[in-house]
């Protein structure tokens, strides 16, 4: 076995290159930083394009711009800049651009603690644009995630049509580990459908029942049409109640739809365990060390890890945590995540630890719980 | 030529409606140009500029309100051969300042018509980043006390490589546009105009008194000399082709034996400039050379060169879960300012931890094993304290051995640094 020393940050960044990514544009924010300077280095002398933008609405724009002249793009940032990059998320999810966003987590509100990780945006990411549709977001555990869940959300972006984000932290992206590259396991990768060249093209056409339309780049022989605005197939601003409502289910229904096809998770259930620990992010890896203890000590505990937040895997939730009386999660927030779970599992008891003060919650935190019973 | 304006979907303006001219110069000089629909995108933002895109049988991109200049430009390099004019109001132009500055200083071959005319129309003719102080807008009394800006003197000092006034009525304004089109490199024309429907309802503006104004400014410099200089994206892919390719990520080989099983867990404590972040990694790359997993944390401040540095690295020959440190095997401890950080963790510390530490450094009484090296005596450079640290762990402690600490040495540095190194490692073993 040979190993490989990088951190989080430079893993997200060779995911993104063995996805094909090759336009990238950030402003430098800690922690986000190191995928900036690693996409500068990999990229352009592969023919691709990195850019440090005047800001962050600059940096996303270049992204969205590129992406729809038909490039694979990347940005990255933490929680200030996903406040800045707001407007043209929901330009992406209404305008159906692929990109991918990484928003390493820092602790926040507002600037916060540069240096200090936290899931403080587990909810922001979702719900920080206007219009209220669903975004995919796929959070890592460790290293190995950084790279595979990278290429992954480059393949939904794609296929989706739609920004994705993958919810670092600086935990885990400034944190430098061995992994072993042999052991990844990456998926095939996914390129948008393009649409047939010998029919008509609307670049907003709904073909077969589907809910994803057809991609031709601007700049191509075909004329395409790109807006922000409410639009209809033809990517003409309509006012026309029927078209506008069928448009926004669709936008809703083909990621809410479609989420058992990207649930990635871990588990690692024992027998006779009568609580389920549900985790995600690097607070997974202090509870997977807690449920090995716990186990040692005769108390035995299953653990779920939710590597697919949004939209939230629901059936399989609810599907793991049936046989469970107890739901224990753990979270570098103050309550987050478990609004989802108290929503999904009614007749459970969920009890809750979580932090923020800038350090990981330990083993110990959890397991503790479990000593109080 | 035929026009590019799309036959289907005729302009809709307010009547007397400075842009409506403006729609068809531009497609005038485009056509003129020999240019088809296929060879040109339109990027607009918001507002009534914000027309211009559905109004043309081109390529089209409708963005948010002042970013028009960020989507041209990703557009633009994406796709070199593509004209990409810009469209936008003296809206756009207030809200998206610093991309217009930035584009400026970018160079890049886009073409920015900045269609002004000196109020918001479309929220009701509020002022605007170029309405003049003595008008009288929608916004009460607040744009007499705000200067308009000169987008022309802004551009130019800005960089940009081209940059003109003009007036929507003048007789030459299609060849006007057809230099700033042709230009290779970003072009700015600032081109003032009649608002009916909002501006000139309280405000008066006719063509005569545009022509008379533009008159009376200062001539601008010439820009296009002062800022002549390769376009953007042709320097960037003439930059990007000297670039060497980037080394593939670094595969360890296992070549010597970890000194035990489980999990190690080391703190190094130092100062900004002690090489402690270099030292943890060393200290991953040395474990990863006997077959062990590793992880490293950091922590320092903002300032370079000032202050503590604290790298917490855990070796282990299991999978790492948790991160943290717990209960460390073996502390480092060089600086006070890292141990001032540290306080609580090395009180705590249990007989089963060795700490080597920098003679006459203070520590917190604990029950841990106390190495104390005396790194000034063997004439050892503060900034190499870290490295000498390490050899003694070798030496000292069941977490390293001298071979894995070379292999790490072989792993990060060229042969001249290496050498030092191992000098250096030499000098505090032979001790």
């Amino acid at each position: 076995m040979e190993l490989t020393l990088m951190e989080g940050n430079e893993a997200i960044a060779w995911g993104a290159l063995a996805a094909g990514c090759n336009f990238f544009a950030g402003y430098p924010i800690t922690p986000a930083t190191t995928i900036y300077n690693t996409m500068l280095k990999l990229l352009p002398p592969k023919g691709g394009i990195c850019l440090q933008g005047e800001d962050e609405i600059a940096s996303i724009g270049f992204c969205l711009g590129a992406a729809m002249a038909g490039m694979k793009a990347m940005t990255a940032t933490s929680g200030p800049g996903i406040s800045l990059y707001s407007e043209q998320i929901s330009f992406a999810i209404g305008s159906e651009i692929p990109i991918v966003i990484v928003d390493v987590q820092r602790l926040g509100p507002s600037t916060g603690s540069a240096t200090k990780g936290a899931d403080g945006d587990i909810q922001f990411m979702q719900w920080g644009n206007s219009g209220g549709l669903p975004v995919i977001v796929l959070a890592p555990v460790d290293i190995k995630d950084c790279y595979e869940l990278t290429v992954k959300a480059f393949n939904l972006a794609e296929r989706f049509r739609c920004p994705v984000f993958v919810a670092a932290n600086k935990e885990i992206s400034m944190t430098r580990e061995t992994f072993c590259l042999d052991d990844l396991a990456l998926p095939p990768i996914v390129e948008r459908r393009q649409a047939d060249a010998r029919t008509p093209y609307l670049p907003f056409e709904i073909k077969d029942n589907g809910t994803v339309p057809d991609f031709l780049p601007i700049g191509g022989d075909r004329l395409v049409r790109q807006t922000s605005s409410t639009h209809g197939a033809n990517g003409y601003i309509t006012t026309d109640p029927d078209e506008i409502a069928a448009m926004q289910a669709r936008l809703n229904l083909k990621i809410a739809r479609s989420v058992a096809e990207f649930t990635y998770f871990d588990e690692y259930l024992v027998p006779d365990a009568d609580t389920l620990v549900i985790a995600y992010g690097v607070t997974a890896r202090a509870s997977k060390e807690a449920a090995k203890r716990l186990q040692q000590r005769g108390q035995p505990v299953s653990l779920l890890v939710l590597k697919t937040l949004w939209p939230v895997p629901e059936i399989l939730i609810k599907e793991k945590a049936a046989a469970y009386q107890h739901v224990l999660v753990p979270e570098m927030n103050l309550g987050q995540y478990i609004r989802e779970l108290q929503r999904l599992l009614p007749d459970k008891k969920i009890s809750f630890v979580g932090q923020m003060n800038g350090e990981l919650i330990k083993p110990g935190q959890i397991m503790e719980v479990f000593a109080h019973g | 030529m035929a026009s590019l304006l799309n036959a289907s979907r005729p302009a809709v303006f307010c009547p007397g409606c400075s842009h409506d001219r403006v729609l068809h110069a531009l497609d005038q000089a485009l056509t003129g140009m020999g240019y088809t629909g296929k060879d040109v995108a339109i990027v607009t933002d918001i507002g009534c500029s914000g027309l211009f895109d559905t109004f043309f049988n081109t390529h089209a991109f409708h963005g948010l309100h002042g970013r028009a200049l960020t989507y041209a430009t990703g557009i633009k390099l994406a796709r070199p051969d593509l004209k990409v004019i810009v469209t936008m109001g003296d809206g756009g132009l207030g809200i998206g300042g610093a991309h217009v500055l930035s584009t400026c200083r970018r160079n890049i071959d886009l073409t920015l018509l900045v269609l002004n005319n000196f109020n918001y129309g479309m929220t009701g003719g509020q002022c605007s980043s170029t309405t003049p102080q003595d008008a009288v807008v929608g916004s009460g009394f607040l744009n007499k006390l705000e200067k308009p800006i000169d987008i022309c003197q802004v551009a130019g000092a800005a960089g940009a490589g081209q940059v003109s006034r003009a007036s929507t009525y003048q007789k030459d304004l299609v060849a006007r546009l057809q230099t700033a089109i042709t230009f290779e490199g970003f072009s700015l024309v600032d081109i003032w105009g009649i608002c009916p429907g909002r501006y000139t309802r309280r405000n008066k503006l006719t063509p005569k008194s545009i022509e008379q104004s533009q008159t009376q400014l200062p001539a601008l410099t010439d820009f296009q000399a002062l800022n002549a200089r390769m376009e953007y994206g042709k320097a960037y892919r003439e930059q990007a082709a000297k670039l060497s390719q980037p080394p593939d990520p670094v595969r360890i080989k296992v070549t010597c034996q970890a000194p035990r099983t489980g999990r190690t867990e080391v703190v190094i404590l130092g100062s900004a400039g002690q090489r402690i972040i270099t030292a943890g990694e060393l200290l991953c790359l040395a474990g990863a050379s006997a077959g062990c997993h590793a992880t490293q944390k950091n922590d320092y401040p903002i300032t370079v060169m000032k202050g503590h540095s604290v790298s917490e690295v855990i070796l282990a020959d299991t999978t790492i879960e948790y991160t943290g440190i717990e209960d460390p095997s073996v502390v480092i401890a060089l600086a006070p300012e890292g141990v001032n950080r540290r306080q609580k963790m090395l009180a705590a510390l249990s007989s089963d931890s060795v700490v080597i530490k920098a003679a006459g450094l203070e520590l917190p009484p604990s029950d841990a094993v106390v190495v104390e090296v005396d790194f000034k005596a063997h004439k050892i450079r503060s900034q190499d304290w870290t490295l000498a640290a390490l050899a003694v762990m070798a030496r000292k402690t069941q977490a390293l051995t001298m071979d894995m600490l070379t292999a790490a040495l072989k792993l990060r540095f060229k042969k001249a640094v290496y050498d030092t190194a191992m000098a250096i490692t030499q000098k505090i073993v032979a001790c």
